[in-house]
């Protein structure tokens, strides 16, 4: 069914017949015909799941958007639900149920919540006069969705928001909860390596919760050998900068009809921001790109870049673009511009000290002489720029995150290691020559091109390492920025 | 051996026989006589109570509860009022029917547990009579009140009374009524004289069963098997009528010639029954009648009890207890006498072979011939299975044993399982432990239900050691033991709370799927608060932990836990707890020492509670956050500028107070804004209001507003490029290019003049472009000819400043025909490089 899934290293095909199964047996549950009434966010991850075939097999005749009002009617006899936790969807649902017990048809409701129930909710259902509608209340526990051979991702839009803006750490706690069930169906992960401060909390609650299992204990051979917690803050700087491998090319000028001139002069600036070439004053492009009023999210992405390529920029400097930016978008975009400080994007040079050139010149993250036809590096992803967290992935497979302990202090959140120990005979014995595998997550977002600087990694004959990346969301630098700013405007109650 | 089936009676093709079940080890004094008796199917407890309407305070009657084997559990003096009927539950729990319809349930050791009403009604009425059943739905009672009334439940732990509907023509109690599960209805049949009535939810229908002649008299006893499927009726003139319950096939009549009504009136069945029968009981008679119509007798010595089963009846008196079966048809085969089947064959074989006589290879060769010997085998186990005596038990095994060796490829699969829960049956069918519990229950009953029993009774070393003898995967088998152990430990009152604890801890340990929390629930439900808290600390998943600490109004503790767990949804539910316990200010003290609860509890506020948002900010002098807020806030107040100037002015005393000079600066800006847009809105109708800055300018001088434009561009210090550029482009695009011309002498452009260039071709007047070409820097010469299309131009500047890349470039754009450019700008080109 899903080919694609089941090429690679480890097959992630498992993974998903694993969800499949669990969808089958919850649309058995409510016997006979029904709707299904989907939270529109979560039609996206379940097309990765099941197609509309295998709803159909189970009996279901009609879909609907969740929508305040009365339900359209459906000759039914289950009205299911498809939600995510949220309070908001909660006082819609109750809505839809008095409508439709005005009819006084004979349907029986349920809901499922996707990824997994919460108390408050069904409280607020209870408050609204509905909870005792609902023959089923269930939980479809999709954390982590198979998205290609090597991909896994929660699409989970607001994680980096939630976790550096507003210091809510659920996206963490599904994320620990994922990582159990793919423990559960891949074995135990006896190597855990993280750095940053969200990691350092997913390891934490990993660990804790296996601990909380303890006496059953999980009898499959381990199929990866090591997993890598990365803070997308760790390395602030790769989504910011315009990916130049096909796919993320695509994605990045995905309905955008940039003139290939302009393309390239924004490819100039970014180069020489990376590089270090006059990051402490004002960019005559950026000011030129305000003055012509081109989109916001470029001129945030190219200041941002600038910010974090100078360790912060100097306080004229700072000043400067913030009311260039008031004066030429908006004065409500002073929420956005907080929020990007917030989230260490944006921010006034502090310490003359610029850790940048550093950890550049330590972690060879520009490469000058990048070989785009036939690379031999992961710099060709962004034509002479080495991602930084694919380099520290790099590192730590060889020759060792001690080599680079100077440069883990300059990155902020604590870096870590902690084995998981394995029942007995449970110990791989590797044949001569035999990779091992790492899974990378990538917490708060990755971009293609680091996907693809993995996948070269990975294909590069001697490197001995497979990578299976996960993530909470795939991104890119506009869609990253889009989650962070406020828009008070469209806030109206 | 030979005497095994000496004591089988013929019934039809059948046999019938008795086993004895247990000599009674209770010693009761009256017997049975005078007492209301309850005794459970499945092996059951037996619950007496003596003389049920005595209730004077002076002299209450006595509860005792038995095992099945007569083993007091508990006994204690009645209280309550007058009990109608005793019963029990699928769980082994007692329940005490009263007259005035409250129903009492007491655990199997007789303490109490809870009660429930049968309806307001029946406490005028009272009770006339009661039946507790079971279906598929579990445990429910029904009763017949004073008023000639019907009410049941069909599930005593989802309590739901139906109160039925009335019966027409019922002036007094029924002469005999029955529940019946029918289609997943629970229905109660009754007979009043010679009629027979069907009452469900909403109807009584009469009925008059096919068969059955109204003239046979009154029926004055009903009966339902074990599975509600088959109906038996007897009726004042003697007669016994059998069938299916669904009364749609005709009724078999046998006339037992006894006029008086029986005691008790019990079917015998098992599945696959060759010859099904209803036993009645009299004073002084046991009665088998069989579907063929003939009957067998046996006499009564002293009174007893009939216990319905799946597989026969167990009869109870003060001294013995036996089982009633019709004996299985593997049986049957083995033991009848002169059998020649597989299995009977087999036991012989062995027989002669433990006696070392060469017959027993004559035996087992007959068995072969006939290509049996794999069925013989097959008959010795399953025969073993059904047989009572270890002895009998053991014969057939080792026969089957014996017969298996001569098999190449048989699956010795049942044999060890029958050995193995023959050996678990014989242990719980030891007086001691008092289950008497056939192979066939078992099967139905199942294991993990045997050791709910078990755990029930208390036999906590029994069940566990039965888990681990048939190696049942913890989860279900020793940590559910341990559990209820546990859950039983904490109630003990003589011991100390550090002591429970410790024993608790040292047993259970870390067996998985015993949830400390659950245990401490427990705890804390037998009033004893801080055995629950030290078992708490026990639970590793601190997630487990929250409800009962909130239960136990340890808030705060709850309150770590959840945000422990990492459980975001655990934190909600606990701070929408304390904030719906707490006084506000104590409310927000507490989130104030649990950051994490704190941001998610202000996340909360932000899409549901504004105001509240308001308030957390200012308890932490957050003036940057407010500040932030009252920013938001002032754009849902688009409409009313008073009131969103006011809001932002807020804001800027925050930003200050949070001393971020350059938001409070901007804001004050914003603030500019607004009144300046209004004002002109006001005067020109502008519609400028909630455009930004430079959507403002650029309005004003779209209108040719010009002043006003300039106005902003000095009082905001719009840096000249921006400006510039705003001018230039809304100059040309208004065709103005005097004002343009003019515009670009007012002094030296900030932006240069190939802008001014470019921008007037995009405006298509290469005239006026032309204008600029001549004040643009040398190095941007060539652009700027470029621009205009002027070759020649390009090429000059070119030439000019020797650069080659421009030379290039300008060639590229030569037309092929124009040969004397060509021709100039390569030469030239020759010229730079050599240098």
């Amino acid at each position: 069914m899903a080919a694609h899934l089941s090429y690679g290293r480890v097959n992630l095909n498992i993974l998903r017949e694993a969800a499949r199964k669990e969808l089958r047996e919850f649309l058995d549950k409510c016997a006979g015909s029904k709707a299904i009434v989907w939270d529109e966010y979560l039609t996206g991850p379940f097309g990765l799941i099941a197609q509309y075939s295998l709803l159909k097999e189970h009996e279901v005749e009609k879909m609907f958007t969740l929508k305040s009002g009365r339900l359209p009617s459906a000759d039914v006899k289950n009205i299911i639900f498809f939600v995510r936790p949220r309070l908001e969807l909660m006082d819609i649902i109750a809505e839809n149920v008095f409508s439709e017990d005005k009819r006084h048809s004979s349907v029986d409701f349920h809901i499922l919540f996707v990824p997994r129930r919460s108390m408050l909710c069904e409280q607020r259902l209870k408050e609204q006069g509905v909870l005792s509608s609902f023959i089923n209340i269930d939980e479809y526990i999709l954390d982590l969705i198979p998205y290609d051979g090597d991909l896994l991702s929660m699409e989970y839009e607001s994680a980096f928001r939630e976790c550096y803006l507003e210091n809510d750490q659920t996206s963490l706690y599904h994320t620990a909860k994922g990582l159990m069930t793919l423990q559960a169906l891949y074995g135990t992960i006896p190597q855990i390596y993280g750095k940053g401060e969200c990691a350092r909390h997913v390891a934490n609650m990993m660990l804790r919760m296996k601990r909380e299992f303890a006496g059953s204990q999980n009898q499959i051979l381990p199929v990866f050998d090591t997993l890598l917690l990365l803070d997308r803050n760790v390395d602030l700087l790769t989504p910011l900068a315009t990916q130049l491998t096909y796919e993320g090319l695509i994605d990045e000028i995905y309905g955008i009809n940039n003139a290939s001139e302009a393309f390239f002069d924004n490819l100039t600036v970014e180069q020489e921001f990376m590089t270090g070439v006059d990051t402490d004053k004002v960019n005559t492009y950026i000011e030129d790109s305000i003055s012509q009023k081109d989109p916001l999210i470029k001129i945030l992405r190219l200041v941002c870049m600038q910010s974090v390529c100078n360790n912060g920029l100097r306080q004229k400097v700072f000043d400067f673009y913030k009311r260039e930016i008031l004066q030429t978008y908006g004065y409500e975009h002073i929420l956005t511009l907080n929020n990007l400080e917030k989230a260490g994007l944006l921010k006034p040079q502090i310490s003359s000290r610029n850790n940048y050139p550093t950890i550049r010149k330590t972690l060879k993250l520009w490469m000058e002489d990048a070989n785009e036809q036939n690379p031999n590096d992961i710099s060709y992803v962004y034509s002479g720029y080495a991602p930084l967290s694919i380099r520290l992935t790099q590192v730590l497979a060889r020759p060792g995150w001690r080599s680079i302990e100077e440069v883990l202090k300059m990155l902020p959140g604590p870096h870590f290691e902690e084995r998981q120990q394995l029942p007995a005979g449970l110990h791989k014995k590797r044949q001569q020559g035999e990779n091992r595998t790492t899974l990378v997550f990538f917490l708060g977002g990755v971009t293609y091109a680091e996907i693809a600087a993995l996948r070269f990694l990975s294909q590069m004959e001697d490197s001995g390492m497979e990578y299976i990346i996960a993530t909470t969301k795939l991104i890119n630098g506009t869609t990253w920025i889009k989650s962070l700013m406020d828009r008070p405007e469209s806030q109206a109650p | 051996m030979a005497f095994i089936t000496a004591n089988w009676n013929p019934l039809g093709e059948a046999f019938y026989r008795k086993t004895d079940l247990y000599e009674m080890s209770w010693n009761l004094q009256d017997g049975l006589r005078d007492s209301l008796v309850a005794a459970a199917p499945y092996g059951g407890p037996i619950a007496f109570l003596r003389e049920p309407h005595r209730c004077s305070p002076s002299s209450r009657p006595l509860l005792e509860i038995y095992s099945s084997s007569g083993v007091q559990i508990t006994s204690f003096p009645w209280k309550s009022g007058p009990v109608v009927q005793l019963g029990w539950t699928v769980s082994d729990e007692l329940l005490c029917v009263q007259k005035d319809g409250t129903v009492l349930i007491y655990d199997l050791f007789g303490s109490f547990k809870r009660h429930f009403s049968l309806g307001q009604e029946v406490v005028q009425t009272q009770v006339l009579e009661a039946k507790v059943f079971h279906s598929p739905y579990g445990t429910g009672v029904a009763i017949v009140t004073g008023s000639y009334r019907f009410t049941l439940a069909t599930n005593i732990d989802d309590l739901k009374l139906r109160r039925l509907p009335e019966v027409p023509g019922l002036h007094g109690k029924p002469s005999s009524w029955v529940v019946l599960t029918q289609d997943r209805q629970t229905k109660v049949l009754l007979s009043n004289g010679p009629e027979l009535y069907i009452l469900d939810n909403t109807s009584c229908t009469a009925v008059c069963p096919p068969g059955v002649s109204p003239l046979s008299g009154s029926i004055v006893h009903m009966s339902v098997s074990f599975s509600y499927k088959y109906l038996a009726l007897f009726t004042d003139t003697g007669h016994l009528w059998l069938g299916p319950s669904h009364l749609q096939d005709e009724l078999i009549k046998v006339d037992t010639k006894k006029m008086t009504t029986p005691k008790q009136m019990v079917w015998c069945r098992r599945p696959q029954s060759q010859q099904p029968s209803v036993v009645l009981l009299w004073d002084r008679l046991l009665l088998v009648a069989g579907v063929c119509r003939d009957t067998v007798q046996f006499p009564i010595e002293e009174p007893c009890v009939l216990v319905g089963e799946l597989d026969g009846v167990r009869i109870i008196s003060s001294t013995n207890q036996e089982l009633l079966q019709e004996v299985p048809l593997v049986c049957q085969e083995i033991f009848k006498i002169a059998s020649m089947a597989p299995g009977a064959l087999l036991l012989e074989a062995h027989r002669e072979y433990e006696k070392c006589s060469q017959k027993a290879d004559e035996y087992l060769r007959e068995i072969k011939e006939q290509s049996m010997l794999g069925e013989s085998v097959r008959q010795c186990v399953e025969a073993a299975a059904h047989e009572y005596d270890t002895n009998t038990q053991k014969s057939l095994l080792r026969a089957a044993s014996f017969g298996k060796c001569f098999l190449t490829d048989y699956s010795p699969d049942q044999f060890v399982s029958t050995c193995r829960e023959l050996r678990v049956l014989n242990a719980v069918r030891e007086a001691g432990v008092g289950l008497p519990l056939t192979h066939t229950q078992f099967k139905q009953m199942t294991l993990q239900v045997l050791i709910d029993r078990l755990v029930y009774r208390r036999l906590y070393p029994l069940a566990i050691e039965i888990c681990r003898y048939l190696k049942i995967p913890d989860y279900q088998g020793v940590s559910r033991v341990l559990k209820h152990w546990a859950s039983c430990k904490v109630q003990q009152k003589d011991l100390s709370d550090e002591a429970i604890a410790r024993a608790v801890c040292v047993k259970v340990g870390d067996s998985p799927g015993v949830s400390y929390s659950h245990i401490a629930a427990k705890a804390y439900e037998c009033g004893r608060p801080e055995l629950a808290i030290k078992l708490l600390d026990f639970e590793a998943r601190s997630g487990e932990q929250v409800p009962l600490l909130l239960k136990m109004k340890r808030s705060q503790l709850a309150l770590s836990k959840a945000v422990e767990s990492g459980d975001t949804d655990l934190v909600y539910t606990v701070v929408s707890y304390l904030k719906s316990e707490m006084n506000r200010g104590d409310f927000f003290m507490t989130l104030r020492n649990q950051p994490v609860a704190l941001s998610l509890y202000r996340q909360f506020c932000k899409l549901q509670e504004q105001e509240t948002l308001k308030d957390l900010y200012n308890q932490d002098d957050d003036h940057q956050e407010l500040a932030n807020y009252y920013v938001t806030a002032s754009y849902r107040e688009k409409q009313r500028l008073e009131s969103r100037l006011s809001l932002l002015q807020s804001a800027v005393d925050e930003y200050n107070k949070a001393k971020n000079e350059f938001a409070a600066k901007a804001t004050e800006d914003e603030m500019r804004l607004l009144r300046f847009q209004r004002k002109l809105d006001d005067e020109k109708g502008a519609g400028l209001l909630g455009l930004s800055l430079q959507a403002t300018m650029e309005a004003l001088l779209a209108l040719g507003l010009h002043k006003q434009a300039e106005q902003l561009y000095r009082d905001f210090r719009v840096p000249d490029k921006r400006y510039w550029w705003l001018k230039l482009k809304s100059l040309a695009e208004k065709e103005e290019w005097e004002e343009l011309e003019k515009f670009s002498k007012s002094k030296k452009s900030p932006i240069g003049y190939l802008a001014f260039v470019e921008v007037c071709i995009k405006c298509n007047n290469k005239y006026e472009a032309k204008k600029y070409v001549s004040k643009v820097t040398p190095e941007q010469k060539v652009k700027a000819h470029l621009a205009v299309s002027d070759l020649e131009g390009a090429a000059d500047a070119a030439i000019e400043r020797r650069n080659e890349s421009e030379m290039v470039v300008v060639l590229s754009r030569c037309p092929a025909s124009d040969r004397l450019l060509i021709e100039r700008l390569n030469r030239a080109r020759a010229t730079a490089a050599k240098k």
